[in-house]
């Protein structure tokens, strides 16, 4: 079975600073990794693959030329083989945009059983460009899986991670799954996989390489549009009610009338 | 200090790197109490190709040397000793067939150490031959197409756990030291089995044990080199081991000083935090160059054993006798800026110490080393006539 996992390559976001003037993000000298989820889902393509005894699993990811170093990550962590859409028309994608864009490069592949990607990336966190590229394949589509059950070339069973539990689900592949991180631990990539990954080359396919429809594409095809993009004014101190219920209940209540919410 | 890594050796030291802080340092100190063997980590390491680093690819192996297992060996000990010398064992017990084996007895062993399907362990320590290695008394007699086995080693890292064992066994008493002969012997052979695990003062994590043969019989093939050679194999062995006990000294005290810096930047008395006190500075000042001097004397004795020279043991002995020593010296100052706090097992530093003191004693105590270093200059001044 070919694999196809999708990869994003977003800031590590624990060292991203907002620009208080501009409010745009301060990515200068910010260290770009995979997102986080996705490492999971490309370790669960690996594990699918050690599973089912046989196939391939493939890296694809959009991005600028750059992002070859984290697909070459992918490969020194199991991926066979990885793909990057690079192309200036890609630039300014929103996950409609993205979704169709992956969606086309996933018909040139082709053949494809499986398609994982994390539930969400950790820059956006729309958790949107999975679900849209199941429509646009037309193919099943199941989120925030936290365990695959069972495998075939047909089919497989998994479990849906739930607010209050977890549902079991059947679906028929070809399917569009995203991952939660309690699906796995992803391994260390060893010294082989670091040595394939440095030897490997990355194909890069442009707009035209996946026969993309110009309208639909980069900008163009984005129908999200940014208005205004904020840091949020820190929220003053909470504050503790401490005492027995009904003092609790009392002093609330004093509280909301004099601050004239009630 | 840059060291200026190859591309690979980078590789190496990043993999190790990872896998000390993500599996072995949230483990080390349950592993430490319970004397837990790091099973786990061991596998981890297997699976990031580590346990074959200085055996040719031919075998399986990365084709790298003693520098390379070194590299490993430190990040690895920048953690915690006690997995690095589970790890660093099985190199020593493979040393001897890669010194000495028969290209068959390479074919058959060194693929399974290099992919660490199997881990090795290295037999020469017994009750009553220690730094006197000629005072061994367990025998191997040729009967038939087999060895027969009886005796019992003491002390052996891995002991239990090991797959593959390299012994050293008289096969000729009435010779001394030159009738001793190296053997390889698999666990689950009839007659071979382990004493109970040692409780020990550090190292908690690795497996200490007996080796117990009773009429054990292996197959002749297993005579490592000729008969009689067993004490040159030993020592070759531990000339081209030293190195890994030495990174064992540089790790251990690298991780102390990365302990202690930390902390004194945090610990505040008298209003500021301790670091800025000239006398914390002073400390920390002597156990960073002490540690880097211990580096650099390692690093420049694994490269210089991997170009093959043909006298290698006083270089060999350089480095560990002296990072070892760093290594407690630096453990021991570690605990001392942490003041009451080191003494507890909530910081690392008092396991650090406690560890660090084999380091001074285990392949070849640190007088022995000396005695090796003085012979060494004996004939070397000899050699020059003056």
């Amino acid at each position: 079975m070919k694999i196809v996992v999708c990869i994003k390559e977003v800031p590590a976001t624990t060292k991203v600073k907002i620009n208080p003037e501009t409010n745009t993000l301060m990515r200068e000298g910010v260290e770009s990794i995979i997102n986080p989820y996705d490492v999971y889902a490309l370790e669960e393509g690996v594990c699918v693959k050690e599973r089912l005894g046989g196939g391939s699993v493939v890296a694809l990811s959009m991005g600028p030329p750059q992002v070859e170093r984290s697909l070459k990550e992918a490969i020194s962590l199991g991926a066979d083989e990885a793909i990057l859409l690079s192309d200036r028309a890609f630039a300014g994608s929103d996950t409609l945009a993205t979704s169709y864009t992956l969606a086309m490069a996933l018909d040139k592949i082709g053949d494809v059983g499986l398609v994982i990607c994390g539930k969400q990336a950790i820059d956006g966190d729309t958790a949107q460009v999975g679900p849209e590229m199941s429509e646009k394949l037309d193919i099943p589509f199941v989120a925030c899986v936290r365990k695959i059950l069972e495998i075939t070339e047909e089919k497989a069973i998994v479990e849906r991670m739930t607010d209050d539990g977890y549902d079991v689900i059947e679906l028929p592949l070809p399917a569009v799954i995203t991952v939660v991180k309690d699906i796995n631990t992803p391994r260390i990539a060893g010294l082989k996989g670091k040595m394939r990954a440095k030897k490997a080359r990355i194909t890069v396919w442009t707009a035209t390489d996946i026969n993309a429809d110009e309208e639909r594409i980069g900008l163009t095809g984005s129908t999200t549009k940014v208005t205004k993009v904020f840091a949020p004014q820190p929220r003053g101190l909470g504050m503790m009610l401490e005492g027995s219920p009904e003092e609790i209940i009392d002093s609330l209540y004093d509280h909301l009338k004099s601050g004239h919410v009630i | 200090m840059d060291y200026f890594l190859t591309e690979e050796q980078q590789m190496i030291r990043d993999t190790a790197r990872e896998i000390a802080e993500k599996k072995i340092v949230p483990a080390r100190a349950e592993m430490d109490a319970k004397g837990i063997f790091p099973t786990e980590i061991l596998k981890v390491c297997a699976e990031s190709d580590l346990f074959g680093l200085y055996i040719p690819e031919e075998y399986g192996g990365f084709g790298g040397g003693i520098f390379e297992n070194v590299i490993a060996i430190e990040e690895l000990s920048k953690a915690c000793i006690g997995v690095s010398v589970s790890f660093a064992g099985s190199g020593l017990g493979a040393y001897p067939i890669l010194i000495s084996g028969s290209e068959e007895q390479k074919k058959k062993f060194l693929p399974q150490i290099a992919s660490g399907e199997q881990i090795a362990a290295f037999g020469l320590t017994e009750a009553n031959a220690g730094s006197d290695a000629g005072g061994t008394q367990t025998t191997a007699k040729l009967d038939g197409n087999e060895y027969v086995l009886n005796g019992t080693k003491q002390w052996i890292t891995n002991g239990g756990e090991a797959g593959i064992y390299t012994v050293i066994a008289m096969t000729n008493k009435a010779r001394g030291s030159r009738g001793a002969s190296a053997f390889i012997v698999e666990k689950g052979t009839p007659g071979f089995s382990f004493g109970k695990k040692e409780d020990k003062m550090g190292i908690r994590a690795s497996a200490t044990r007996e080796l117990i043969f009773e009429d054990c019989r292996i197959p002749k093939e297993n005579l490592i080199g000729k008969e009689g050679m067993g004490f040159l194999v030993a020592m070759k062995t531990l000339d081209k081991s030293r190195p890994g006990i030495a990174a064992q000294g540089v790790g251990l005290a690298q991780g102390a000083l990365d302990e202690s810096v930390k902390y004194a930047r945090k610990r505040v008395q008298f209003g500021k935090p301790v670091i800025a006190f000239q006398a914390v500075q002073h400390m920390l000042a002597d156990m960073a160059v002490q540690t880097e001097a211990a580096r650099a004397l390692t690093y420049a004795v694994s490269k210089f054993i991997d170009s093959a020279p043909k006298d290698i043991s006083k270089a060999s002995a350089f480095s560990k006798l002296y990072s070892s020593d760093v290594a407690m010296k630096v453990t021991v100052d570690a605990v001392q800026v942490f003041g009451g706090y080191g003494y507890m097992k909530e910081y690392p530093v008092e396991k650090m110490m406690r560890d660090a003191k084999i380091l001074q004693i285990y392949e070849g105590t640190n007088q022995i080393q000396r005695n090796v270093i003085g012979q060494a200059l004996i004939k070397e001044y000899a050699k020059r006539g003056k």
